[in-house]
């Protein structure tokens, strides 16, 4: 058995790009993977509701343009978690329409898996009923409705699929919603490396160098395994991983950097070490893996709650910015006023006031301090596009000309950096489900195709 | 002194989408362990300082490998829902910039 195995991370999300530089300094150090996340649930619910990729397709196309002429030229294979941002079907299918299109560019053919993470409602929906899903954090009970309700469910797999598709010989895995390090471990793993190290290096390298400093989310990271620890560095000479960096990253949107739970066990780092090898590598030993009692996948899924529109508009005069409060408020019943027969349940009326409290809505301290310039957001949530139109509309007409006590500037209340002043901004969703459900086989879920691709 | 002095990074981001969670990281030891013994970053002091309940703030870490205190809250809303703000939680550090550790 060899003694260590490595793998390159190009990149923190396929598409946020990297220095060619620092790409070909980590293929000179024969890595034995390369490995990209692709996804996060950062971009907000939109991304996986709407089945779009909150990434460009130019840049993705670049990215991958590297990676797999260079994964094909060493026989290595090209990894990519997540794809298309939230993994779901269409994303997949989006990201496997540019993997064609790179081979085809390359003239090149590859084998090419892809593995499916979307959650059918009826399966579910039988979950829920078998008392299989419980909830993650501070999520309310999942109900029936919030399934119904979903157009997107997918589930975070594990690594055994992962390791399912490089046993069937592909030479490209395109891997729907996943545990982020999962296929940064799945080739350590695979090749009998402890569990627990590998996926504690997947879970650094997924970020890429954004665990060194000065840190970046569009440079390489080079990540080397043995069976006793694993070394992270930076290939760019201008960065460096520190003890605090990679000891830092640990806690980077996580609740709890000691216990991180992932499907079939929590990585436990309460023994870990992180020691400095040299100015640029850190070396982390002591992961251990608590395997769980239940194999568990987490679930994530979206459903639309309506159309939005929006006006921007600044205020810049202090006595209405004064009685802002009062002001919309008056204007908020005379839109009900004036269109009787719309609930105010059907719709919902935003006003979003930047300058004052719009960043931190209810946990802004500095709430009452007055400004001397307010950016209004006037935002409209309907169930149609066409009755948030109507009333984002409505409501910026009649703020524009609302007559507040002691007015003198009797002109007009706002400044509108646009025409057209509003804009349909389309369907909005919400997190539907943010749940674990137990499972009794870690690959059933998530079904692999292996087709040849490229050059006929 | 205010912890903005002494800390080297203080930042808010989601964890997941229904949570939020702080991280103030230090480089030197002392000033790590001169905030824990002020008390100034206990869930109580947190709560009052964000003005929200006490059982929302769901954990405070201390995590000494990396010098670090980690505060975690549940969302107002979670990310992205109707009448949300900031959907990578991203800016909602400020208000630690100035506390005051005695």
């Amino acid at each position: 058995m060899t003694t260590h195995i490595s793998v390159l991370s190009p990149t923190a999300i396929l598409g946020y790009g990297f220095p060619e530089t620092s790409f070909r300094e980590g293929l000179l150090r024969r890595p034995s993977a390369i490995v990209v996340d692709a996804g996060s649930t950062d971009p907000g619910p939109y991304y996986l509701g709407a089945g779009e990729s909150f990434t460009d397709r130019n840049a993705v196309k670049r990215d991958l343009i590297l990676m797999i002429e260079a994964g094909l030229d060493l026989s290595i294979p090209v990894l990519i978690g997540t794809a298309g941002g939230s993994g779901a079907a269409t994303h997949l299918r989006w990201c496997l329409d540019i993997v064609q299109e790179v081979l085809l560019d390359l003239n090149r053919s590859a084998h090419v898996a892809h593995i499916s993470a979307d959650q059918s409602a009826e399966e579910v929906t039988q979950a829920l009923a078998d008392g299989r899903i419980s909830q993650l954090g501070p999520v309310k009970p999942l109900t029936e409705r919030d399934i119904i309700d979903s157009n997107c469910i997918v589930a975070q797999m594990g690594v055994e699929p992962v390791i399912d598709a490089l046993n069937q010989r592909a030479d490209i895995i395109v891997a729907g919603r996943c545990y982020d390090p999962v296929v940064f471990a799945a080739v350590p793993i695979r090749a009998g490396y402890p569990e627990a190290l590998a996926l504690h290096m997947g879970k650094i390298l997924e970020c890429a160098a954004i665990a060194a400093v000065p840190g970046s989310g569009a440079d390489c990271m080079f990540g080397t395994l043995d069976h006793d620890g694993f070394v992270v560095e930076a290939l760019n000479p201008d960065r460096h991983c520190t003890v605090t960096s990679v000891a830092a990253h640990t806690l980077y949107e996580k609740a709890d950097p000691r216990y991180l739970p992932g499907p079939g066990g929590v990585l436990d780092l309460t023994s870990c070490r992180f020691e400095q090898i040299d100015q640029n590598r850190v070396r982390v030993t002591g992961t251990r893996l608590n395997p769980s009692e239940r194999y568990t996948v987490k679930l994530e899924g979206a459903k639309p709650i309506g159309f939005r529109t929006i006006a921007i508009a600044g205020i810049r005069a202090p006595d209405l910015i004064a009685q802002l409060d009062e002001v919309l408020e008056d204007v908020r019943k005379i839109i009900f006023q004036n269109f009787e027969s719309i609930d105010d349940a059907d719709v919902s009326v935003i006003f979003r006031c930047y300058g004052r409290d719009a960043v931190m809505g209810q946990l802004e301290p500095l709430r009452d301090l007055n400004p001397h310039e307010i950016g209004l957001v006037i935002e409209v949530v309907a169930a149609t596009q066409a009755l948030a139109d109507t009333i984002c509309s409505f409501a910026r007409s009649t703020l524009l000309h609302f007559g507040y006590p002691g007015r003198q500037s009797t002109a007009g209340n706002l400044a509108f950096p646009y025409s057209p002043s509003d804009i349909s901004h389309g369907v909005v969703y919400e997190f539907s489900l943010y749940h674990v459900m137990t499972v009794d086989d870690p690959v059933k879920l998530f079904p692999i195709t292996v087709d040849l691709m490229g050059v006929r | 002194m205010m912890l903005s002095d002494l800390a080297t990074v203080i930042r808010s981001k989601n964890a997941g989408p229904f949570e939020l969670t702080f991280d103030v990281l230090f480089s030197d030891p002392s000033d790590y362990h001169r905030v824990i013994r002020s008390g100034q970053l206990s869930a109580q002091s947190f709560a009052s300082l964000y003005g929200v309940a006490l059982d929302d703030v769901l954990s405070v870490i201390e995590f000494e490998p990396a010098l670090a205190i980690k505060v975690t809250i549940k969302r107002t809303r979670s990310s992205g829902a109707l009448g949300e703000s900031d959907v990578y939680g991203a800016q909602q550090h400020a208000p630690l910039l100035q506390l005051d550790i005695p």
